[in-house]
């Protein structure tokens, strides 16, 4: 598990999205999984989840819908077979919002929309996560939740790439920080110090109290 | 019902009935993506191509169909560079679209704006058995690329960057959504009118948000009200003897309103019931221990 540190401004975002191939380099190469960017394919083996948590659009799309789209990497135009709606379903699970899939996105508050983007990034079974601040304006509850759930994904292989400003409880997760400031890499290697950490861990307040997946959801079900 | 046995008023049917298929079909991913407007700016763009046609002495149909793709697929371009405003775009090709239809069917010969006024708005008896069959044609097509690649231009609108990184050829489908919304503003011309397609394409949208609250119940509802509202706009129109097009579009617009008086009864039946629950999980402690 590697986290991207750094103050907002610093380029977390902008490197992360360079990274997918979202953005053109300036200079250098970026190959996913081996390949170029220009010829990699094998999009399934990512999964994204942005860090804007608007998931809603001009029209209502119910929870499930949304979570769907995140299958399509795999099926391309064959229509969704058993095994796809077993994957959508249990990506609805691992984040706690089954018992939402019915409901309109945009009536979620803004952790349970930044919970449905991560479960749309789990249904395509990812190799390698990447999160872009998926900690901001969720509680401490969600947040624990969310580690221990990138703890159990980790601990099935995958690889988690992780932008965030704080740690907070992801911090005994992490195996490499990667931390910038104004465009430049800081530091690069073991994660800073807890201590370091723990000093702004409280500084800023938790909006949002979303009800907390249950510990049945907590695991993320992949394979 | 005596209206049903002309064969002009039949034709207009079957177009009618296509059209309040096609038009939504096409708008719902247009308003998904808060393009509402587009369908109207190529419409505009397509007064140009009919006029062209009277020009040329060719099908007007054929030459909105191709002047109206060029549009489209400009507007499209315009918004993917992103650098200029999307809407000053759209506001340049609304009025070259319009000022190029008026000023090419005057110089056609014989040509005058009487011409386009059927185009504009619609008209019943304008419907040729010719324009029947490639309705049909052009909406069949329309309806099956959707049901093809419905579900992919689903993620594309809904969120562009997130359909990239899943691997979608976002480009194509981009480019694609435009043309198929030229297509559906050049099979809805003659029945609504150009003027009023993009109203057929956006208001049963509009009507079923606010019944419904997923994406598929939003199609299927879209797709009947504007079914709806084009049967009966024809029908309608043949006994009082109007434009189609104006008849269509206020009676979708009808729709709109009784669904949003409806859908506001019904959340406010939801409220009371929900408030009539329990509301224990609100008294939990605002935050969870550490």
């Amino acid at each position: 598990m590697v986290a991207v540190l750094g103050a907002n401004g610093s380029g977390k975002s902008t490197l992360v999205r360079a990274l997918l191939g979202l953005l053109p380099l300036s200079s250098g190469r970026l190959a996913l999984f081996g390949e170029p960017v220009q010829r990699f394919s094998h999009w399934p083996r990512i999964g994204y989840v942005p860090q804007r948590g608007g998931a809603s659009t001009g029209v209502p799309a119910t929870v499930r819908e949304v979570v769907a789209t995140g299958r399509l990497a795999r099926t391309g135009l064959r229509p969704m077979r058993a095994a796809d709606r077993t994957a959508i379903t249990r990506a609805m699970d691992a984040v706690g919002l089954a018992h939402l899939a019915k409901t309109s996105v945009a009536t979620l508050s803004g952790g349970q929309q930044q919970r449905v983007l991560i479960a749309r990034a789990l249904t395509c079974e990812p190799d390698l996560l990447v999160l872009d601040e998926p900690t901001a304006g969720v509680d401490a509850a969600n947040q624990q939740a969310l580690a221990t759930s990138l703890g159990a994904l980790v601990g099935h292989g995958a690889t988690v790439l992780l932008v965030t400003h704080e740690l907070g409880p992801m911090l005994p997760l992490i195996t490499r920080a990667v931390t910038l400031a104004d465009g430049r890499v800081l530091h690069d290697g073991p994660p800073p110090d807890s201590d370091h950490l723990h000093l702004h861990d409280h500084d800023h307040a938790h909006p949002v109290h979303d009800e907390v997946p249950s510990a049945r959801g907590s695991a993320w079900g992949l394979r | 019902m005596s209206a049903l046995t002309f064969d002009f008023m039949q034709r207009a049917l079957l177009a009618a009935l296509l059209v309040g298929l096609t038009a939504p079909a096409v708008g719902i991913f247009l308003v998904q993506r808060r393009l509402a407007l587009m369908g109207d700016g190529i419409g505009h763009v397509a007064l140009t191509g009919v006029a062209l046609g009277f020009l040329l002495g060719t099908a007007p149909v054929l030459t909105a169909v191709i002047a109206a793709t060029i549009g489209a697929v400009v507007i499209e371009l315009v918004r993917q560079q992103g650098r200029t405003g999307g809407d000053v775009a759209l506001a340049l090709l609304f009025y070259g679209g319009i000022a190029g239809g008026v000023l090419l069917i005057g110089l056609a010969p014989g040509g005058s704006n009487a011409n386009l006024l059927s185009y504009l708005f619609g008209s019943l008896t304008a419907v040729s058995p010719a324009d029947v069959v490639l309705i049909c044609l052009l909406s069949g097509a329309l309806l099956l690329t959707l049901t093809v690649v419905g579900r992919q231009m689903f993620a594309v609108c809904h969120d562009e960057e997130y359909a990239r990184v899943a691997g979608l050829p976002v480009r194509f489908l981009n480019l694609l959504l435009a043309v198929m919304a030229a297509v559906t503003v050049t099979v809805a011309m003659r029945v609504v009118g150009l003027l009023l397609v993009s109203a057929l394409m956006v208001v049963p949208v509009a009507t079923a948000q606010q019944l419904v609250r997923g994406f598929r119940a939003t199609v299927v509802v879209a797709l009947a009200s504007g079914v709806l509202a084009s049967l009966s706009g024809v029908l309608g129109s043949y006994y009082l003897d109007t434009a189609p097009g104006a008849l269509i579009v206020v009676l979708a617009l009808g729709g709109f309103a009784v669904a949003t008086l409806l859908g506001t009864l019904v959340r406010r039946a939801r409220r009371t019931t929900d408030i009539a629950a329990p509301v224990g999980v609100a008294l939990l402690p605002q935050e969870a221990p550490p």
